[in-house]
């Protein structure tokens, strides 16, 4: 099952190398990583999203933990959670596309954040899978270029994951 | 308050700290911490021939006396050459603290002489690491590698230091913080009290128990309460290769040692148990055997301090994180106060069962009036040193002999590279042992292989005046090895056997040290008395035994715990 685990660190250098380091090491899985500093600049805020079976998740939950520079985690996915990933995505967009890719843009909620005579450049923020159908969506229309952040979420109603 | 150099802090703080003695060796980038070395006679230097030996020295000095091991060493080589120390300590989770040398700040990254990324390189392997990136701090980092290194699991701790972090004309103020915390680490200081009574309740009810401890018990402290808990309950107890001597090995109720080349009884025993208590141990390959077929009727109790041991490998019922002394003293009380009582009939049929599996094997080594049997070598050892040396060992055959035959009766006598298996280890290990403890009697028990791996330390024991005793068992080939070899090759010997080894008694003498060669049994015995007569020497026992001999028993691979070959020609 995916999991969304995040991680805050103390945000010293190496940090993030320590937490990427583990994941090859013992041989997990990364699919997406993102991460930042917080409001509190002593702490990074680090995102992973992971695939495993209930044990190797454990495993991987108590490993992070275990760096001595993480301070606390959580896996969002255990209870109701936001997620979101932003996209930048260059699309063909001439002649009658043009109005296509317009339209499917909207459709999506995204915006039109560039142009040029030739080409749009896309933003739209969404879950994975979101991001993932409108790939679909436009992949007949010509894809020029994708940028995708990887995943950053955080947990519904009062439950906070701070100092 | 004191102003300081960075270099002159470095060596401060580990006066601070209470160390005595530091193993390393000297560089462009450690220079300045030398030389504030030579200013001084509170913190000793012991100057190895390798790095890789300092490492080594320092975790058995740290395995003998609970206390971390200290190491200094320079950038690029210095660094890099610890790696397989650093490692064997890591898996073993033996507390240390290695100070490295690094180019100046402003040179790193730009590939300069003797430059090495040690944080990079060292990171898969340590507890922590870290880099001093302002002399003003290096008090606090090392209060903190020290802390870091002794609490919770200990482990190896790196320290990198660029050269112009001593520079030796900037001063700023020194004062040894008496405690640092860490908001981001908090090791457990006690086991859950509910979860400590649920597994009291289980094993009261238990029929077929058994303890299994490992080397948490020896790094924890903890063989007196494990001790008093295991005759209280009168459970048998298994100890891990690493765990030997947490629970007395001529103890009636002790199984000796299980695993690949456990007893017949523990592995019998650990398989057809009803429940098993894990106390600092990890449920390591090379115990389990295949995991799925992993003691099938046991359910399993398991104490570690270190919540990533636990159900890692094999799922516990009843984990419990916490330091195994104070667990297993929370357990001996409520036992104490418990109603309930271990099911007397029960116990007795175990123990009868136990009883009979202890007795199947009449002989557990075919002695030969041709050769020397290496077993027989450690025997004469345990009789010799009457049970009470410190034994270090290398890796191989030899290592699992001395496991098998030296009755360990206290904790951190019996020094080994368990986890990570270095050959190389046991020599330097024992001149650490043997600095610290001059009185005491010290033997490495290696083999021609393992010997060579760190033979230059000759030297050094001649240097630093080490008379340790070395027991080379002799079988002029990689034991080991040959016997995969011989199980899983058809005897395909490749690279398994050394046909030019080199004189060893002659190389003693070359080294100011002694060499005594024994080929014959009735030469063994009075050969090592001989040796550990000599006080004031090192003594090399070179003892020629059977080439042909394979440890037994041996658990056949990807069997379960009681799938056992006991000689070449008796599978169980």
């Amino acid at each position: 099952m995916r999991r969304i685990i995040s991680v805050l660190m103390e945000n010293e250098p190496g940090s993030l190398s320590r937490v990427v380091g583990l994941f090859s090491q013992r041989n997990y899985n990364i699919e997406t990583l993102t991460v930042a500093p917080t409001d509190d600049d002593t702490l990074s805020r680090l995102t992973v999203t992971t695939e495993g079976s209930d044990r190797v998740i454990e495993q991987i939950t108590k490993q992070l933990n275990k760096l001595v520079e993480v301070v606390k985690l959580v896996d969002l996915t255990e209870g109701a959670h936001i997620e979101r990933e932003l996209m930048l995505i260059k699309l063909k967009a001439s002649g009658a596309q043009r109005a296509e890719v317009k339209r499917t843009v909207d459709i999506f909620r995204g915006q039109i954040v560039d142009v040029t005579s030739t080409v749009y450049t896309v933003q739209l923020a969404g879950d994975s899978d979101k991001l993932d159908a409108f790939i679909q969506a436009v992949s007949a229309l010509g894809v020029l270029e994708v940028v995708r952040s990887g995943v950053s979420g955080i947990a519904r109603g009062e439950k906070v994951l701070a100092l | 308050m004191e102003l300081l150099s960075g270099a002159d802090m470095i060596i401060r703080s580990l006066k601070d700290q209470g160390v005595e003695y530091i193993y390393g060796y000297p560089g462009g980038a450690a220079l300045h911490i030398y030389d504030a070395l030579f200013r001084q006679d509170d913190v000793k230097h012991i100057l190895v021939r390798h790095e890789q030996a300092a490492v080594h020295m320092a975790d058995g000095y740290a395995r003998a006396s609970g206390e971390p091991g200290v190491v200094l060493v320079t950038s690029g080589p210095g660094a890099t050459n610890t790696i397989t120390g650093i490692a064997t300590a890591f898996m073993d989770s033996i507390p240390m603290v290695v100070l490295c040398g690094q180019v100046v700040s402003n040179l790193i990254g730009e590939d300069a002489f003797q430059e090495t990324d040690m944080i990079g390189v060292s990171r898969p392997i340590v507890k922590h690491n870290m880099t001093v990136r302002h002399p003003s701090e290096i008090p606090t980092i090392i209060k903190k590698a020290f802390y870091l290194a002794q609490t919770g699991r200990p482990g190896p701790v790196v320290v990198d230091i660029p050269k112009d972090m001593t520079a030796p004309n900037e001063r700023f103020e020194y004062r040894y913080p008496e405690k640092v915390k860490l908001r981001s680490y908090s090791p457990a200081v006690r086991g859950h009290a509910g979860q400590i009574k649920k597994a009291v309740d289980m094993m009261l009810a238990a029929k077929r128990p058994v303890i299994y401890a490992g080397g948490g018990v020896i790094l924890g402290k903890a063989s007196k309460q494990l001790t008093d808990l295991a005759h209280k309950l009168n459970f048998p107890v298994t100890n891990t290769i690493m765990g030997l001597g947490g629970f007395p090995a001529t103890d009636p109720q002790s199984l000796g040692w299980l695993g690949m080349h456990g007893s017949y009884e523990s592995n019998m025993a650990m398989h057809h148990s009803d429940l098993i208590l894990a106390v600092g141990a990890r449920f390591d390959d090379r115990v389990t055997n295949a995991t799925d077929k992993f003691c099938p009727g046991a359910r399993i109790v398991h104490i570690d301090i270190d919540p990533t041991s636990i159900s890692k490998t094999v799922s516990a019922d009843v984990p419990i994180v916490g330091p195994v002394d104070s667990v297993l003293k929370e357990m001996l009380s409520l036992v104490k106060e418990s109603k309930a009582k271990p099911d007397p009939d029960a116990l007795d049929a175990w123990w009868k069962q136990i009883n009979e599996w202890r007795g199947y094997r009449k002989e557990l080594y075919v002695k030969s009036d041709k050769h020397i049997m290496p077993q027989q070598v450690i025997e004469a050892l345990y009789k010799v040193t009457r049970g009470d040396a410190y034994i270090t060992s290398d890796v191989g055959q030899h290592q699992m002999f001395a496991a098998q035959y030296y009755k360990f009766d206290k904790p951190n006598r019996w020094i080994n590279s368990g986890g990570l298996g270095t050959m190389g280890f046991g020599f330097p290990a024992a001149m650490g042992i043997k600095l610290h403890y001059p009185d005491a009697e010290v033997a490495c028990v290696t083999g021609e292989g393992s010997i060579q791996m760190n033979i230059q330390e000759l030297s050094t024991c001649k240097q630093y005046h080490l008379p340790l005793k070395i027991i080379n068992v002799n079988n002029q080939a990689l034991g080991m090895v040959k016997q995969w070899q011989d199980m899983n090759y058809e005897s395909r010997y490749a690279h398994s056997y050394m046909d030019s080894l080199p004189d060893f008694c002659k190389l003693m003498e070359a080294y100011g040290h002694v060499g005594i060669k024994v080929t014959r049994l009735e030469d063994l015995e009075p050969a090592m008395e001989k040796a550990f007569a000599m006080k004031d020497q090192l003594v090399f026992l070179d003892i020629y035994v059977d080439p042909f001999e394979h440890v037994y028993p041996m658990q056949v691979a990807r069997g379960s715990m009681k799938d056992m070959w006991l000689s070449k020609t008796e599978r169980v």
